[in-house]
């Protein structure tokens, strides 16, 4: 019974005789007939589907793009993009798909073969993550993929990609889970052991000697690197006596008082989290009474942030992948002029590793000289100091970006260019 | 007669089906075996919460709960200890969960087993509570159930889930578990037991009157309830991947109330139908985010647009189809040869004789 | 814990507990006339913050001219609601209402992301309610003691409405038999919208409040809110007024002194909270002021 049977096996247990009814039952009757008829015919497309394109199942790529040398091109090249466009995280999502179709407009073709971009939104979720890479790989004939905003939205679709044999690059997932045993997921950024240890380094530096951990309980961005700050911190101090807190709180807490409550004697306040909550955090820190330093991480780097917090925000410090004013070479110059021009906005970090991911995806593909998707993962899998708009960036065996970090400071509101951490 | 005949009518359906489905599982394009793979795990959770609500009456919205439990049962039981060691990278996992990998079928029923034992912890004090008070004590419960698996970082990994889980579910395991488990459903409801569910849904007291013994029949529907929905989850966790405790928030429980009324509360049926036209729903109305060329003129895709058309739709069967795609009836083969012979579809005489 | 911090939670706890409190009321008081969960509520919060937004943001109005704009949009989109979505199925099985309010509250947060768009916003308070107060060692923010005396004076208005007016006697007389009280001649479907009117006026001006509080928008606002107000609702008895006031002052309270108590564990303070909710529907099924209703039989 266990392996075979279908929707209408529950009939095994005895036809029904027809029930009594009160209601309209010509109006059911016709709609269930309709529905019956619909669900054999989906059924039905679904298998004649399956059963004349064979081929559609065979792991790797397909059409076109299966080992064929560049000379016999393809009539487009498919670069799949999926990100939370919706949901919890939409925030970053959107903010990474402007760099993208930034990255998307500039470069209309590859190795003369013109690219289609095409977004999937996976709705800050992980079913709907590993769905939307399904249907990436599957339907829309991805070569290769960019995303995701959301380390475990990138861990769900790394798990579709994987087995399909198709390179993604991830833009902004920096736990170190992502690409750990996936031999085709790679990223543009660096992860989560670096960046905690970028903050504990800073705290260290500037006399810091108290520390208090907030941490959101319900994210593994947040909790991960708590964690990493706390095994730094203890690196560099000698000892964990100096976190003289860790409290948490949880999505779609909006209230910390009684987290900051516990924690008035801090030097500093670490809160790696999302930024409309730590916006909201440091406003209330600021009205009990807390004068110290605030400490956080990427995820903070939006101009909602000072919008919200206000003059709380102040003084705030926080470790990210990039600035547009240390934007030095004339590349990143360029990025920010051509962003600006066309979005009316400085580019944030989210941004610029969107438009880095593409970039690169397009180098590994000229690289490869070949559409072939297992080439194309060597090719990024050798990438070596490929000059980013966020860096000089190196692919390491595990398939994650050495690059620098950089520290940025809240003032009037927008995020300033403090210093550059090697790794 | 028409029994026998609609028995063999039955198993030939079952092997035509069967056949079918080890057919598309070796030739059907990924993306729609994905597609149908979770229409049947939706199709479960769906017709489980029809059993304990549509059958017997009683609201409990403790689905992502169960799903949950059993999710994270079966991944733990699945996955390699070298897998489970890589994830723990932040606190260490208990040694004795470590050490443990099932293959795929005895871990999700143990699974299933495991839903049904912590369900009960929440379910023998709170099938006494009346509508409402249920609804939120288990609604309760299954944050609880959410809140602990964040937390209890050496047991589940909290927050940052599991991930390499086996990808065993396939379209095979996904259909047969929920053959199985409509297999159970309906030979439970067209039993003495379904009827007096039944009873106790239409008029507690009266039931309780004429001599059903309530709380037994409550918490018969609830364990079955939690058991099937313990092991969709599991299936689920072995179809992704990788989860985590965010996949199991409570509005999980609301887009399963949203399928099953879509279908027809009171019908298996139904509850089938509307979870794989959901699943299928959604992924049709993709194209409508994505940039629509209409000659030269560009349309830029607004994303979000494919789940507020859903919704709409959503809000169009509820208050149009009041009594959901199916009502009540359940497909019967008696029910098709009547369609067959009458296509046009007026169906005076049948109303008169039923 | 020291007075002066026990007595800074107490503060803050009621603060918060004030919000939940008025979001509180106006679920309880649909769910008292229509015996309906209303799921959508929590999205009417967000909606009424949203429009105070727009409001300042983009026409540049003053706060006392939007405040009010944004309670009768917020009435409207309730009214709206009620009469499309609830009433052509009012006389369906309750999961059917549910159902549509699940629905509804899909649609609204979907159409929110869609128009207003997935990034939080800054909401900038009102000058007067930044300023703060010191009493003793105890800071407060002027908006604490606004949202404390706002709930108050709002939960004493509706229970004078519902007590003390025809409206509210006709509102009483739906929740106990609606159908004897068409009978009576009552205009049930001008009451129930008018208590649909007054639910979502509620909903919107604890938005605002709650937008006051937690300077940040996003579409998905309304959702912890809207579930934390339900939980209060229940607590002291849905469909009780005053019970709604009660038991989202006490799972403020005690969501603050949870998590001040034991600062470590403040990642089980839902779990303790709901664990409680759960013990006290057991001891008491019908909340803390909930009425022991008769079965019908």
């Amino acid at each position: 019974m266990l392996d075979q049977s279908n929707i209408f096996v529950h009939l095994a247990a005895g036809h029904n005789s027809p029930r009594p009814k009160q209601f309209k039952k010509e109006r059911i009757m016709k709609l269930s007939k309709l529905c019956l008829v619909a669900c054999m015919m989906v059924l039905v497309a679904g298998l004649i589907a399956g059963c004349t394109t064979p081929q559609a199942t065979t792991q790797a790529p397909a059409q076109g793009a299966d080992q064929q040398p560049p000379e016999t091109k393809p009539a487009e090249v498919v670069i799949g993009v999926y990100e939370p466009m919706t949901g919890a995280q939409a925030a970053g999502g959107a903010q990474t798909y402007q760099g993208i179709q930034l990255a998307a407009e500039q470069n209309k073709e590859v190795l003369g073969v013109p690219i289609k971009v095409v977004l999937v939104d996976n709705r800050s979720d992980k079913t709907e993550s590993a769905t939307a890479m399904t249907r990436l790989i599957q339907q829309e004939k991805a070569i290769v993929v960019i995303g995701s905003y959301g380390s475990s939205n990138s861990m769900a679709g790394g798990e579709v990609s994987e087995k399909a044999g198709i390179p993604v690059i991830g833009d902004s997932p920096t736990n170190p889970l992502v690409t750990e045993g996936k031999q085709f997921y790679f990223r543009v950024c660096f992860i989560d052991p670096f960046q905690g240890r970028v903050m504990a380094k800073y705290a260290k530096e500037n006399g810091i000697q108290k520390v208090a951990i907030i941490k959101n309980i319900s994210q593994d961005y947040s909790v991960g690197l708590s964690a990493f700050f706390r095994t730094s911190w203890k690196e560099l101090y000698g000892s964990e006596d100096g976190i003289v807190a860790e409290t948490s709180y949880q999505d779609g807490d909006q209230d910390f008082t009684a987290q900051l409550g516990a924690i008035k004697d801090a030097d500093a306040i670490y809160a790696p989290g999302y930024y409309g909550d730590a916006a909201l955090l440091m406003k209330q820190a600021r009205e009990m009474g807390f004068t110290g330093l605030f400490m956080g991480s990427d995820a903070w780097e939006a101009p909602e942030l000072g919008q919200i917090a206000g003059a709380a925000a102040e003084g705030a410090v926080i470790s990210s992948h990039y600035s547009a004013d240390a934007a030095t070479s004339p590349d990143s110059k360029a990025f920010v002029d051509a962003f600006r021009a066309k979005f009316n906005e400085t580019p944030n970090t989210f941004a610029a590793l969107g438009y880095d991911a593409f970039n690169l995806a397009l180098d590994a593909i000229k690289r490869a000289n070949s559409f072939d998707p297992k080439a194309i993962r060597d090719a990024i899998a050798a990438t070596k100091d490929y000059p980013g708009v966020t860096g000089s960036i190196t692919i390491n065996e595990t398939g994650d970006a050495v690059k620098d970090a950089v520290i940025l400071q809240v003032e009037n509101g927008a995020f300033k260019y403090l210093t550059t951490v090697k790794p | 007669m028409a029994a026998k005949r609609n028995l063999y009518l039955t198993l030939v359906a079952i092997t035509v089906v069967a056949i079918l489905l080890w057919f598309a599982q070796e030739n059907l394009n990924p993306y729609y075996q994905r597609i149908l793979t979770l229409s049947a795990i939706y199709s479960m959770f769906a017709v489980t919460f029809n059993l304990i609500f549509g059958y017997t009456g009683q609201f409990s919205l403790g689905h992502a709960g169960f799903a949950a439990v059993g999710a994270y049962v079966t991944a733990l039981l699945t996955m390699s200890p070298a897998q489970k060691v890589a994830n723990f990278f932040l606190q260490p996992i208990v040694p004795f969960l470590r050490d443990v990998e099932l293959p795929f079928l005895p871990a999700l029923l143990i699974g299933g087993f495991v839903t049904v034992l912590v369900s009960l912890i929440v379910g023998v004090p709170a099938l006494r509570l009346r509508g409402d008070y249920l609804a939120i004590a288990t609604l309760g419960f299954s944050e609880i159930i959410r809140v602990l698996l964040v937390n209890l970082q050496p047991l589940t990994n909290g927050a940052l889930g599991l991930k390499g889980i086996p990808s065993n579910t396939n379209l095979l395991y996904a259909w047969g578990m929920l053959g199985f488990c409509v297999f159970v459903c309906k030979r439970l409801v067209d039993s003495s037991y379904g009827r007096a569910m039944k009873s106790v849904r239409d008029d507690e007291v009266a039931a309780e009157a004429l001599g059903v013994n309530l709380f037994k029949h409550k918490i018969l529907a609830y364990i079955v309830s939690s058991f099937f929905a313990g092991i969709a989850g599991g299936l689920l966790a072995n179809l992704i991947s990788t989860i985590d405790p965010k996949v199991f928030y409570y509005t999980l429980a609301y887009q399963i109330v949203g399928i099953t009324v879509m279908g027809g509360m009171g019908s298996l049926t139904g509850s089938i139908i509307s979870a794989s036209l959901y699943t299928i729903f959604l992924e049709l109305l993709r194209p409508i985010e994505s940039q629509i060329n209409i000659g030269s003129l560009q349309i830029p895709g607004i994303p979000g647009m494919r789940m507020v058309i859903f919704s709409v739709l959503l809000l169009v069967v509820i208050l149009f189809y009041r009594k959901g795609l199916m009502g009540d009836t359940e497909f019967t083969w008696d029910a098709l040869f009547r369609f067959l012979r009458k296509p046009k579809g007026r169906n005076d005489q049948e109303g008169k004789v039923a | 814990m020291t007075f002066e911090a026990f007595m800074q939670n107490l503060m803050n706890g009621v603060s918060l507990g004030s919000l939940y409190a008025m979001i509180a009321i106006g679920y309880t008081m649909v769910y008292g006339i229509l015996r309906l969960i209303n799921f959508a509520h929590g999205d009417l919060v967000m909606l009424g913050a949203y429009w105070v937004f727009y409001g300042v943001a983009i026409f540049q109005l003053p706060w006392w001219v939007t405040f009010p704009i944004a309670i009768l949009l917020t009435t409207l989109v309730g009214i709206i609601i009620e009469r499309s979505a609830y009433k052509p199925l009012r006389n369906y099985p309750r999961i059917n209402l549910f159902a549509a309010a699940v629905g509804v509250s899909f649609l609204l947060e979907n159409l929110a992301i869609v128009i207003f768009g997935g990034r939080p916003k800054a909401f900038s308070r009102p000058g007067f309610l930044d300023s703060q107060i010191k009493i003793g060692n105890v800071t407060l923010v002027s908006y604490t003691l606004i949202i404390i005396v706002t709930a108050i004076i709002l939960c004493a208005l509706l229970i004078y409405i519902i007590n003390r007016t025809k409206v509210g006697m006709a509102m009483r007389a739906i929740s106990k038999d609606l159908e004897t009280t068409s009978l009576m001649g009552i205009n049930i479907n001008h009451i129930i919208t008018i208590a649909f009117a007054i639910g979502s006026a509620l909903a919107a001006a604890g938005g605002i409040l709650w937008a006051v509080k937690f300077p940040q928008l996003n579409p998905l606002m309304g959702m912890a809110p809207g579930l934390k107000a339900f939980i209060a609702a229940v607590l002291g008895g849905i469909g009780n007024v005053w019970g709604a006031m009660i038991g989202g002052l006490l799972l403020g309270v005690v969501e603050i002194m949870l998590v001040a108590l034991f600062p470590t564990m403040a990642g089980y303070r839902d779990a303790f909270a709901y664990a409680i909710l759960i013990l006290l529907l057991l001891f008491k099924p019908t909340g803390i002021m909930g009425e022991v209703q008769a079965e019908k039989v």
